[in-house]
């Protein structure tokens, strides 16, 4: 797939990189360079239904996994926050896609080059890029959470020891923990198809490594599924959606989703400086 | 890509499907990047199938220590534990008792037990060719949830009278044996009698313990997906009267057994009987029956070790949308229906090369890590179901044929949809996510992931199925454990359906659109 991704490029490095050198630097501030990439992102065909996906899915399988939970007199068979915020498994994937398409859509295209002419200064664009599309999830997370608290309210059977309520310190950092667990899995997105460039190859190897590993803990031993559970993007940053049993965590809840935050920081500065060493 | 796709030795002719998939292969070997890809699929699904792997106990303290249990008459895998009240039974002779009561206790989320009775709890009369575990034996039993059943060599079942026994609604069992022809009756009132069923139980000896049992499975509830199990060792116990014994029996006292240590980690009382002013009453825990895999049995199956195939699936997912989508991007689709301007054999020879290139890719991964993927997890103390060899011929070659009409599938959705990023989402969430919520993180509740896994393109993995299903037995029977709701080339069919449908409209959009 790297190949691929090479094959238009490798001729035209020299002259490119010319080119580059010839634009006045500075051309455009911070500001509108953040103002471009919102115009271009808003007004993407895709964005606004992969952003109502992500609502609904968030929803949806919150619901129907919340519908499925047994509560007796001692407890609930689940963690009614998980539970109800298991959607987040799900809708992580398109806020992935989504990811992946603010950036190599413009490759695909071949609109990056009018980008970069315009926005020399590559970092300055990524970080709008990623300022932008941070927005965005933000923004369609809260939705989401919040209407799957609400739906999980009254579909969850009501629990002796405490209702899911936001009042509640855990059940407050579940909930917003997960809003920012979908942020950082668009930047991991983001950082990861700036290094790939190609959509498909992007949009596959993202996938792989949210849902690669807790697919292998499951199939591991029980300290090899532990250690891995630790270092999974996912499995990490999901850790803050428990409320019960956290001593049994892998990793304390915050822990966790730093771990997360770690690959998608990672993710960042590989694609932040292959957009700077390669050729557009 | 483009420069080598007319060679000079071949001849271009139009209409040749040999040409047309020379063609089309030598454009998905030059691309280095597929290529890379698809070896990666392999060496992944073969890494994670050998790699780090689950542990157990199993032969680490002794020959066959730690496995599962004893094998029956039909050489399968048996549970055979409960608490047996016999006497000995020379030649022929009959066994007739009143069963008022059947209660039980199983456990409940926390741990505690509560009273409550497991639907396939048992009490009744037996007559078994030992007391040795995995032995011959006919039962009629009155059961927590089913009625009354007669049972035979671990794996017969047939219905006997419906609902629960009870002091105002007791249940009549008899059992008779003649030579080793063993036949069952029940009655609601001990005057009406109906034949339950009639079994020949190979290689009974003249002299043969018979009498009353007891036991209750291992119990086993989910609370959303197969992510929260809880259960574990439960408790029956069962209320005899009106006993009476004709025939061969001998004249001493009966005499109690627990047969079988009773699995699971938290073995509580193994049992016990009492006797007092004619009425018997016999607990006892354990289940005798097939063996089963999952929530409430031990052990793993052969496609426990493939689960590398889904780091395999997504990769060949979107080799196949690539392998459709860069001729779109590039604009060489135009050079090619110029080519070849019979569209539909454009898709069909890219769908053959496609298809063997991944069946080729995901042969030898899955070859490799069925057959040695077995030992490693026995060297590490795993108990591995055993499977036939044409079960396990048809689990490599299964596996294969799987992923590549997955990657047809993802090939046809990229030519309906043509941009990449598109193809390859809606290839994820048709193919890759169902196979992902049933199976390999299954967070989804029971009742939609049997769904997903008879209509979604997951259900062919059902031919990675080595497991029975058997209904007297309680577990979690899930696609995630092994079991699926389809038979194996059934699910394989399904799948095959997807990849039809799919191909019809990929060809329909090609002919009909621009390109």
């Amino acid at each position: 797939m790297k190949g691929d991704g090479e094959v238009g490029g490798k001729g035209a490095k020299r002259l490119s990189d010319e080119g580059r050198r010839r634009v006045p630097s500075a051309a455009v501030g911070a500001k509108q360079t953040l103002h471009a990439e919102l115009i271009k992102l808003r007004t993407l065909p895709g964005t606004v239904w992969l952003l109502l996906a992500v609502v609904a899915l968030t929803v949806a399988v919150g619901s129907v996994t919340a519908a499925a939970v047994t509560c007796a007199a001692s407890g609930c068979g689940q963690d009614p926050a998980k539970a109800i915020l298991s959607g987040i498994d799900l809708s992580q994937a398109v806020v992935a896609i989504l990811a992946v398409l603010a950036i190599s859509g413009e490759y695909s295209t071949g609109m990056i080059r009018v980008t970069l002419t315009a926005m020399p200064r590559r970092i300055t664009l990524l970080t709008a890029k990623a300022a932008v599309l941070t927005g965005l999830v933000l923004a369609a997370g809260t939705a989401g959470v919040l209407a799957s608290v609400l739906a999980g309210r009254l579909i969850l059977p009501p629990t002796s020891p405490a209702p899911f309520s936001l009042a509640n310190g855990a059940d407050l950092r579940a909930a917003a923990g997960s809003v920012l667990y979908l942020a950082l899995i668009g930047l991991l997105a983001l950082g990861t198809a700036t290094a790939v460039r190609d959509s498909a190859a992007s949009i596959g190897a993202v996938l792989g490594l949210l849902y690669l590993f807790p697919v292998i803990a499951s199939a591991v031993g029980p300290d090899w599924s532990r250690h891995l559970q630790q270092i999974g993007p996912m499995s990490a940053g999901l850790d803050i959606q428990a409320t019960t049993a956290l001593r049994s965590l892998p990793l304390s809840p915050w822990a966790g989703l730093g771990v997360l935050a770690a690959w998608a920081a990672a993710a960042l500065l590989a694609g932040g400086l292959l957009l700077r060493w390669r050729d557009a | 890509m483009t420069p080598t796709m007319y060679r000079p030795g071949v001849q271009a002719g139009p209409d040749g499907f040999a040409q047309l998939l020379q063609a089309e292969w030598v454009k998905f070997r030059t691309v280095r990047g597929w290529v890379i890809a698809m070896i990666a699929a392999v060496l992944a699904i073969v890494a994670l199938g050998l790699g780090p792997s689950m542990s157990g106990t199993c032969g680490k303290t002794g020959p066959a220590s730690g496995c599962a249990g004893p094998v029956g008459p039909g050489g399968e895998q048996v549970t055979d534990s409960f608490y047996f009240v016999h006497r000995p039974l020379t030649g022929n002779g009959e066994i007739t008792v009143r069963v008022t009561s059947l209660t039980g206790q199983i456990p409940m989320l926390s741990g505690a037990m509560h009273s409550g009775l497991a639907p396939w709890a048992k009490a009744g009369i037996i007559i078994k060719a030992s007391t040795r575990q995995g032995s011959a034996y006919a039962a009629m039993m009155v059961t927590g949830g089913h009625g009354v059943r007669m049972q035979y060599d671990y794996t017969g079942d047939l219905p006997g009278l419906a609902g629960s026994a009870s002091a105002a609604s007791p249940r009549w069992l008899r059992l008779t044996r003649s030579g080793s022809t063993l036949t069952g009756y029940d009655s609601a009132d001990g005057a009406h009698w109906t034949r339950v069923g009639t079994v020949t139980l190979a290689g009974l000896p003249p002299t043969v313990p018979g009498g009353l049992f007891a036991t209750s499975p291992q119990y086993a509830q989910t609370s959303g997906g197969l992510t929260s199990v809880y259960g574990g060792l439960s408790r029956a116990t069962g209320v005899f009267g009106q006993l009476s014994l004709r025939g061969g029996w001998s004249g001493g006292g009966w005499a109690g057994s627990a047969i079988g240590a009773p699995g699971g980690p938290a073995a509580g009382s193994p049992g016990g009987f009492a006797q007092a002013s004619g009425r018997l009453t016999v607990t006892g825990t354990g289940d005798i029956a097939p063996s089963v895999s999952g929530a409430t049995g031990n052990g793993v199956t052969i496609a426990q070790t493939l689960i590398g195939v889904f780091a395999g699936l997504i990769v060949v997912v979107v080799v196949g949308v690539l392998f459709m989508t860069s001729e779109y991007r590039r604009g060489l689709i135009r050079v090619t229906l110029a080519a070849t301007p019979r569209r539909g054999r454009v898709l069909a020879a890219k769908a053959v090369v496609l298809g063997a290139v991944t069946f080729a890719a995901g042969l030898v991964a899955s070859a490799v890590v069925v057959t040695l993927g077995q030992t490693v997890l026995r060297n590490h103390g795993v108990y591995v179901w055993p499977v036939t060899a044409p079960a396990e011929v048809r689990v490599i070659v299964g596996t294969a044929a799987v992923l590549a009409v997955a990657a047809v599938i993802a090939l046809a959705i990229a030519t309906a949809l043509r941009r990449s990023a598109a193809a390859v989402a809606s290839v994820i969430v048709v193919i890759v996510l169902p196979y992902l919520l049933t199976v390999a993180v299954p967070i989804l509740p029971l009742g939609p992931a049997d769904w997903l896994a008879r209509v979604s393109p997951a259900a062919g993995f059902a031919v990675q199925q080595t497991l029975i299903q058997y209904p007297q037995v309680s577990n979690v029977y899930a696609p995630s454990a092994g079991y699926w709701p389809l038979t194996p080339w059934a699910g394989f069919a399904v799948l095959c359906a997807w990849a039809a449908v799919a191909l019809a409209v990929a060809t329909y959009l090609l002919r009909k659109r621009d390109a």
